[in-house]
């Protein structure tokens, strides 16, 4: 059947904008969640009052924005077969399984301790809330583990075969799913990208108030927690992060060359291009600035490797596409007879290559049919947004270098006792404020948008994934998110900037003041 | 390892007791939701029952993502063509899902008679729609929906939104209003002040009868008029997970499962009792009494799904695509990893949320939200 093509860019179109909202709460609840734990294991160590306020002022802040993180959550999970059907179909018993344990492993404590975080605090012991907090921390990056060990399945599908009598992918080893060095890599990276995005979140706020002069002791204690939790995850991200590229150039080389806009293949170790203007019809990069032998060290770890340039990857996958008809004719025959062996053994052979024959399910409707200028044009189709990816990643890699030395100097100053002494320090850290977001939102798009145009890379084209709606049902979901999402933006933003400018000694948390409710749950 | 026959009713077992457990735990949610209005009848009223859920809403949604997340696992294409085949009322229901988080995190933190009246008016609104929609779409499975695949199992769906409202399907959309707000009732009555427990009390009982009588309707209307579905010839209950591979008979009746399985008559006996038993205890014995709508709710959506089996979806399309307990399954491997995932963390699930339920024990006075609110 011909697919819309009109469907397929509206679900497209949905998915990218519900999953980037999504993100937008995500990693502040990872982040924020930790140093929320941090902060409960001084006071209950130390008895200090005024570290259970902290965590009852940032608590308010954490608890609007999970209540964001949630909402906007459940449309991850409804999404896949609302918009998506045949890739629930086609991977659902591979893909679907991480997403069930994640329910049960993870969202389902955080979401059944949450309740007892916010109103528990006279009900258990001290300790026992800590425990609490704690536990809510660790589902949170559970939760992280096993949504980026689907994701990374999308990325590098292991452990699995297309089965021809069910048309779809099944399991085959259910431990390569979930030790996807891919999954690893992704996870510690995206949690590191959360828990800096956390401390910064606390870092800008503080400084907000030390500028103001207001809840001077609560900002400095809670800048302390951010400098050294931010430093951590801001080498960590940066260090993993590179581990991630590497990863990346071992499996999806097209998706490395579209960053590195790199058109052909260069000589080993190929340079780093820190900046330029790729150009998609000549197929050249203007203006580069080059650094010698960087990328290839970055991506393959060795001087005397070559990485394929995007020409050449076109004309790998020119190939593959050959092959691949091969096991699409082969499946078809099968599913006449299935005791066809000569089928069985053409498809074992070449069922690695299946993806790129449905590549062609674009351009024709059977793709043993497909001309040699359909081929050349499903080859070229597996070239991703290169200026989007390229630039995507530079803003990424900018901001995480930034980070590393914008918490360096906070830790530094924060352990001399001198935070209040550089206001200029203050107001870069203020204003620093939407800059992991930025950063998060531009890796999303590298990782993601840079997978174009799989939704898993090499198996199934994005284009085929699509449920048979029509384009009005899609357009009034679209409608519908653009609405809700807007207003819920709005109300969000106002309610963190109102709760904020109230601060802890608004809300009578600190200077802890009996005659002043403090906010409730 | 279980035999994949097996492991496909083991599915098809836990299938039903995750949607169960959706509708007993965040189903007395929405029901104290939908009857906000009614029940409380000021604002210090409804926030005694708003409370009474508040800190345990969000675990009880859980049920929910775990049963969507599980059929995507163990059950792929009934997940793929439900989901997408009845976009838009999945889409209603998915837009109640996001407003009810911020909708509880949201109310209280303006002290604004608007503000909190239109989150209110948002709580409401989606229990109401929930509820409403889930009871019409599983009404809809028995009359078939209007689905079929191709060769590749690509599905198509010919109807839109306003083709699930058949009457038999807006009757099963009100057994399961009237039987959850019951629910939510009996909630009130264990757990809200006794002012507004008093009003739940009445209100259980009320809903209860509406409830029983609409139910038994329903099963005459099923068993009369509406035509079963029945695989010809014997089932292959082992063969590989292709719905294209069987033939359907129609014109059968939906109780030929009761009558192959005489157990299953449990279910609907067990529907009728919890009902009579929600009425001699609420009011007297709380915690007996809300016991008692949970297995009226349970037992309700057991007695359905016994109904169907071994369908799971069937198509009036093309009778040949309905999924069935036997040809829309994932692998075996997955199957039984899901097994083993699910008899590991469900007990752990069900240890720490009765934990939680534990500290929150008590009632939620009007005492309690005045202290509350006193200091602004």
């Amino acid at each position: 059947m011909i697919i819309d093509t009109d469907v397929v860019t509206l679900s497209r179109l949905q998915f990218a904008m519900t999953a980037l909202y999504h993100f937008l709460f995500v990693p502040l609840t990872l982040g924020l969640v930790w140093m929320l734990s941090v902060m409960e294991a001084v006071y209950v160590m130390t008895g200090r009052e005024v570290w259970k306020r902290m965590v009852q002022f940032w608590g308010v802040l954490f608890g609007i924005n999970f209540a964001m993180g949630v909402a906007t959550g459940v449309t991850m999970e409804f999404q896949f077969g609302m918009n998506w059907a045949y890739y629930s179909h086609y991977v659902g018993d591979i893909f679907g399984a991480p997403l069930a344990i994640e329910g049960m492993m993870a969202f389902f404590l955080e979401a059944t301790l949450v309740g007892v975080f916010f109103v528990g605090w006279d009900r258990i012991s001290r300790v026992k809330h800590l425990l609490v907090t704690c536990f809510l921390a660790l589902a949170t990056s559970l939760s992280a583990v096993w949504i980026l060990i689907a994701n990374a399945w999308m990325q590098h599908p292991v452990g699995a075969a297309f089965n021809p009598q069910t048309m779809r992918m099944e399991v085959t080893s259910f431990s390569d799913v979930v030790f996807n060095p891919v999954a690893q890599a992704k996870f510690v990276h995206t949690v590191s990208g959360g828990y800096v995005l956390g401390s910064m979140f606390v870092l800008s706020i503080s400084a907000w108030y030390l500028l103001r002069g207001r809840n001077v002791d609560l900002a400095k204690r809670s800048i302390t927690v951010a400098a050294s939790f931010g430093l951590a995850a801001a080498l960590s991200v940066v260090v993993l992060g590179d581990t991630s590229g590497y990863t990346v150039s071992q499996n999806q080389k097209m998706k490395l060359a579209a960053i590195e806009a790199m058109w052909h293949t260069e000589p080993a170790p190929a340079p780093f291009t820190l900046f330029g203007l790729p150009d998609v019809r000549e197929r050249t990069t203007h203006m580069a600035v080059k650094i010698p032998w960087a990328m290839g060290l970055i991506g393959t770890h060795s001087t005397d490797e070559t990485m394929p340039g995007i020409a050449e990857l076109v004309d790998t996958a020119k190939g593959r596409i050959g092959e691949g008809v091969k096991a699409y004719d082969a499946m078809l025959l099968l599913r006449q007879d299935k005791t066809n062996v000569q089928a069985q053994a053409t498809l074992a052979a070449h069922d690695q290559d299946m993806g790129y024959a449905l590549l062609l399910k674009r351009y024709v409707d059977d793709p043993r049919k497909a001309t040699p200028a359909d081929i050349q044009k499903a080859a070229d189709s597996t070239i991703p947004n290169v200026p989007v990816l390229f630039w995507a990643f530079r803003i990424m890699v900018a901001c995480g270098i930034y980070f590393i030395l914008l918490f360096a100097f906070a830790f530094w100053k924060a352990s001399k006792r001198q935070l209040t002494t550089h206001r200029w320090f203050l107001k870069v850290a203020l204003w620093s404020l939407p800059l992991p977001w930025i950063a998060i939102e531009a890796g999303w798009i590298v990782a993601e948008y840079g997978r174009q145009p799989w939704a898993i890379e090499g198996v199934l084209p994005t284009a085929l994934g699509v449920s048979s709606v029509s384009s009005g049902q899609v357009l009034t979901s679209i409608g519908g998110f653009v609405l809700f999402y807007t207003a819920l933006a709005i109300v969000d933003v106002w309610l963190m900037l109102k709760f904020t400018r109230k601060g802890p000694d608004g809300l009578g948390i600190w200077p802890y003041n009996p005659t002043v409710a403090h906010a409730s749950h | 390892m279980f035999e994949y026959a097996t492991l496909r009713v083991i599915w098809w077992a836990l299938l039903g007791t995750l949607f169960i457990g959706f509708a007993i735990m965040d189903g007395f949610d929405f029901g104290v939701a939908g009857l906000l209005k009614v029940l409380g009848r000021n604002n210090e009223e409804r926030s005694v029952l708003i409370e009474s859920i508040e800190p345990t809403w969000e675990g009880n949604q859980t049920w929910f993502v775990l049963a969507g997340g599980a059929t995507f696992a163990a059950w792929p294409m009934l997940y793929a063509v439900s989901f997408s085949g009845m976009y838009l009322a999945i889409f209603l229901v998915l837009l109640a899902f996001i407003l009810r988080p911020v909708g509880f995190n949201f109310r209280g933190k303006v002290h604004n008679a608007r503000w909190v009246s239109l989150w209110d008016w948002v709580l409401v609104a989606s229990g109401v729609v929930v509820v409403l929609i889930s009871g019409v779409a599983f009404g809809n499975l028995f009359l078939g929906l209007p689905f079929r695949f191709d060769d590749d199992l690509r599905m198509t769906w010919q109807g839109g939104l306003f083709d699930l409202l058949h009457p038999f399907a807006l009757l099963a959309g009100l057994v399961s209003l009237s039987m959850l707000l019951a629910h939510g009732a009996c909630w009130a009555a264990l757990k809200a002040d006794e002012v507004v427990a008093a009003r739940a009390v009445k209100m259980a009982r009320w809903l209860t009868l509406v409830y029983a009588v609409l139910y038994v309707a329903a099963g005459i209307w099923l068993g009369y008029r509406i035509p079963g579905y029945a695989i010809s010839g014997a089932a292959v209950t082992d063969g590989v997970s292709n719905p294209l591979f069987k033939q359907v008979a129609l014109g059968g009746t939906w109780f030929a499962s009761y009558l192959q399985y005489p157990l299953f008559w449990i279910a609907p006996a067990l529907a009728f009792v919890s009902a009579i038993g929600v009425q001699l205890l609420v009011g007297r014995r709380s915690v007996a009494g809300f016991i008692a709508s949970s297995l009226m709710v349970g037992s309700t959506i057991a007695s359905a799904g016994f109904a169907l089996f071994p369908f799971l979806l069937p198509s009036s399309l093309d009778p040949r695509s309905s999924l069935t307990v036997w040809d829309a399954s994932s692998s075996r491997g997955t199957l039984s990893l899901m097994v083993f995932a699910t008899a590991l963390f469900l007990p752990i699930i069900i240890i720490y949320t009765s934990w939680v339920y534990r500290v929150m024990r008590g009632r939620v006075t009007l005492a309690q939200i005045r202290a509350a609110h006193s200091g602004y």
